[in-house]
């Protein structure tokens, strides 16, 4: 049993028992779970220093004729950071946790499900091959499912918990079509193989078949990084418990397929056409993610689209591995953009959930900003944490924001269409960001729930000074090579683009603080931005037709053939011929005894006949 | 004396006989008589057989035709103590012996 293995089971081990042996002593489980999280969180740091990484322990789970499936554990380069990134925010959201759901009558259920998904999380992170990925994959969206409907008597909770898994399900068949091709194409599903063959040109591929198949595996990535269009799932997902938001639908899972695209990144780069539908998707969904979010009156809610935007950022990072630039596919230079965005949004954007978890829980689950207002006076750790984060977010020098979006546009530069769009999506991410403090923190209460906020307890405030500090240095080269050791930190070259890019930000903020100061309400409603360009309602009529279609022709089916033919016609047919025979039971004596003349009468003949 | 034909003759008319009388009649009590008819008349034609079974008019060298004949008898008796039991059961449960009115095995 290696290091890796404990970090893998440990938690699933924590969230069985709990489940199982623990449901009556929920802050038991609450404190086995919050344990486990904290022994991996430790034994990671140790995983990840050791020097010999090659032998983390792997053994044959299926194998069927050429199929080979093994569960084996590969961790190098990007998934370092990403492991680390993974057990560290885990372990403060637990801690924060314990805070949040102290008083909850489903605590053991949540925590089982929290560490059901560090499980399933540390699954992705440690897979080896597709397969064995995207078996956690399905595993991270069960959790997810699991705790976005935690508090399922809510009737939209559950809506929404629904709604993520069958859009998941959606990007998954893509993602299962994907992995069925390239073991087509490729004979093996192991990261190491597929890269081998593919490097040494044995493998009996089609340029367009590897297109499509790397089409098909980010299709896995548009439905769990929610690009569009299969976006619609994550600002419902905000039903579930705010630190689940923070640890789930904002610094892990929903960046899992951000991940996944590095580990195929080999894949990337030979298939340029599926790139650049990579790259634009990315773009669309950071642009109209941040279009949205501009309009949004829950805090949840605008965190949530703003994660999508950033997610597009990262995604659109990513495909640019695909593109060639100067004779040379960018590849890791991409990818590493789009990882290092990946690892200091982790830190601010589960900062910003942690925090408005705090604040909604210091104004008594209000979630509206509308009816929010003054809070920098009341809750002034929490305020200078948010705030903090805001600036990383909207990418202030020195903040680690910062830097990372300045990677991915040093990147996008690339392609001139993106980055404008890139830096327009800069612009409305600080605009909105603005927009959220100025109305939360400044101006006056505007309702009670907010005039009696209150600082929250010291448990809560610690996970949100450690984010902050994350916040703060993560840009920095220093903590970036001590998270990833073998990567070179992509900071940006040159001055003219960084330099621009503050001043889109700065302008952002200025734009925000000035149109929203002193405003007790939305002063500028767009309803096409509020209502999320009807995305929603188109996907309901859509829905509706294609489904009403089926369900019309399945209904004719059923009613006809099944019902009306097999099931009635059986029924008719019975009672036809019962109907006829039943002329012969006249209850005559003398008939039964005439007919029962005839009978041996013929079985005689009949006799008689057969012996000839 | 009669011939062989003759006695068939005899035989075949009892059988009709009795054979009419279960058919049409509807006193459960004369069919059971006309049925013993139609055992008698197989008797008959049994005996008759015997007698001629052997040739040129003479009777037949085995007994097998009269120990039939007698088995038959005995059935015949055994049946209708039987059969007249059941027919005082059925009077007193339903105070008739027609069995046009014995409908209820009707479908």
């Amino acid at each position: 049993m290696t290091t890796a293995f404990i970090i893998l089971l440990l938690p699933l081990v924590a969230a069985a028992s709990n489940l199982l042996l623990l449901r009556k002593k929920a802050n038991f489980s609450a404190f086995v779970s919050t344990f486990s999280a904290a022994i991996c969180l430790v034994l990671t740091f140790g995983l990840i220093r050791q020097d010999d990484l090659n032998n983390l322990g792997s053994f044959n789970w299926i194998k069927i004729a050429d199929l080979k499936l093994d569960i084996g554990i590969e961790l190098h380069g990007l998934g370092l950071g990403m492991i680390l990134v993974v057990t560290l925010i885990g372990f403060l959201v637990h801690l924060f946790s314990l805070g949040y759901m102290r008083e909850d009558a489903g605590k053991a259920r949540y925590f089982s499900g929290l560490s059901l998904f560090m499980f399933s999380m540390t699954g992705i992170v440690f897979a080896d091959n597709l397969a064995m990925m995207f078996i956690f994959w399905e595993l991270v969206g069960v959790s997810s499912y699991l705790l976005i409907g935690h508090w399922y008597h809510k009737n939209t909770a559950a809506e929404a918990a629904k709604k993520a898994f069958l859009v998941n399900r959606i990007g998954d068949f893509g993602f299962m079509i994907g992995i069925l091709l390239i073991w087509g194409s490729f004979g093996s599903v192991n990261f190491v193989e597929i890269e081998g063959s593919l490097r040494n040109g044995n493998g009996n591929y089609d340029k367009g078949l590897l297109n499509w198949s790397v089409f098909c595996i980010f299709c896995g990535a548009i439905g769990k990084s929610a690009q569009v269009p299969l976006h619609v799932w994550l600002p419902d997902a905000m039903e579930g418990p705010t630190p689940v938001s923070a640890l789930i639908h904002a610094a892990t899972m929903v960046a899992a397929g951000v991940f996944m695209l590095t580990k195929v990144l080999f894949l990337i780069e030979v298939a340029p056409t599926a790139a650049s539908v990579i790259q634009y998707v990315g773009a669309i969904t950071a642009l109209i993610a941040a279009l949205m979010a501009t309009q949004q009156n829950d805090i949840k809610k605008i965190l949530a689209y703003s994660t999508l935007s950033q997610l597009g950022y990262m995604i659109m990072a990513v495909g640019f591995a695909g593109l060639l630039s100067g004779g040379e596919v960018l590849g890791e230079k991409a990818s590493n953009a789009g990882f290092f965005h990946l690892y200091t949004h982790a830190f601010f954007k589960a900062l910003l959930f942690l925090g408005s978890g705090a604040i909604i829980y210091a104004c008594h689950h209000e979630q509206n900003i509308w009816k929010m207002g003054g809070l920098i006076g009341r809750m002034k750790v929490t305020s200078f944490t948010f705030l903090i984060a805001t600036a990383a977010l909207a990418g202030i020098y020195p903040l680690s924001g910062f830097y990372s979006k300045d990677a991915i546009m040093t990147i996008a530069a690339n392609k001139p269409l993106l980055l404008v769009i890139g830096s327009f999506v800069a612009f409305l991410t600080a605009f909105y960001m603005t927009r959220l403090c100025v109305v939360v923190f400044f101006g006056r209460a505007r309702s009670w729930s907010s005039e009696e906020a209150k600082e929250v307890p010291l448990l809560m405030l610690v996970p949100l000074l450690v984010l902050t500090i994350g916040a703060i240095f993560a840009g920095q080269t220093f903590a970036y090579s001590w998270f990833v050791p073998s990567k070179d930190i992509p900071h940006p070259e040159g001055v003219v683009l960084p330099l621009i890019l503050t001043a889109i930000a700065v302008a952002g903020i200025i734009a925000g603080f000035f149109l929203y100061r002193g405003r007790d309400q939305e002063p500028y409603p767009v309803q096409v931005l509020s209502r999320k360009f009807y995305l929603d309602e188109i996907y309901i009529i859509l829905v509706r037709i294609f489904q009403d279609a089926v369900a019309w022709v399945a209904k004719q089916i059923d009613r006809l053939l099944i019902d009306g033919l097999l099931v009635r016609g059986v029924a008719r047919l019975v009672t036809e011929i019962g109907s006829v025979l039943r002329g012969m039971q006249s209850g005559n004596l003398q008939g039964y005894a005439f007919l029962f003349g005839v009978g041996v009468i013929l079985v005689l003949y009949i006799i008689n006949a057969a012996i000839g | 004396m009669p011939t062989l034909n003759e006695y068939l003759l005899m035989g075949g008319l009892l059988f009709v006989i009795g054979l009419c009388g279960v058919m049409i009649r509807s006193n459960i009590i004369v069919i059971l008589m006309s049925l013993e008819m139609m055992l008698s008349a197989a008797n008959l034609t049994l005996v008759a057989f015997w007698r001629f079974g052997g040739g040129e008019g003479l009777p037949a060298d085995s007994y097998n035709a009269q120990v039939m004949v007698f088995f038959v008898i005995t059935v015949a008796a055994a049946e209708v103590a039987v059969g007249l039991a059941i027919i005082v059961a059925l009077f007193r449960s339903r105070q008739t012996v027609d069995v046009e009115e014995l409908r209820s095995m009707k479908g």
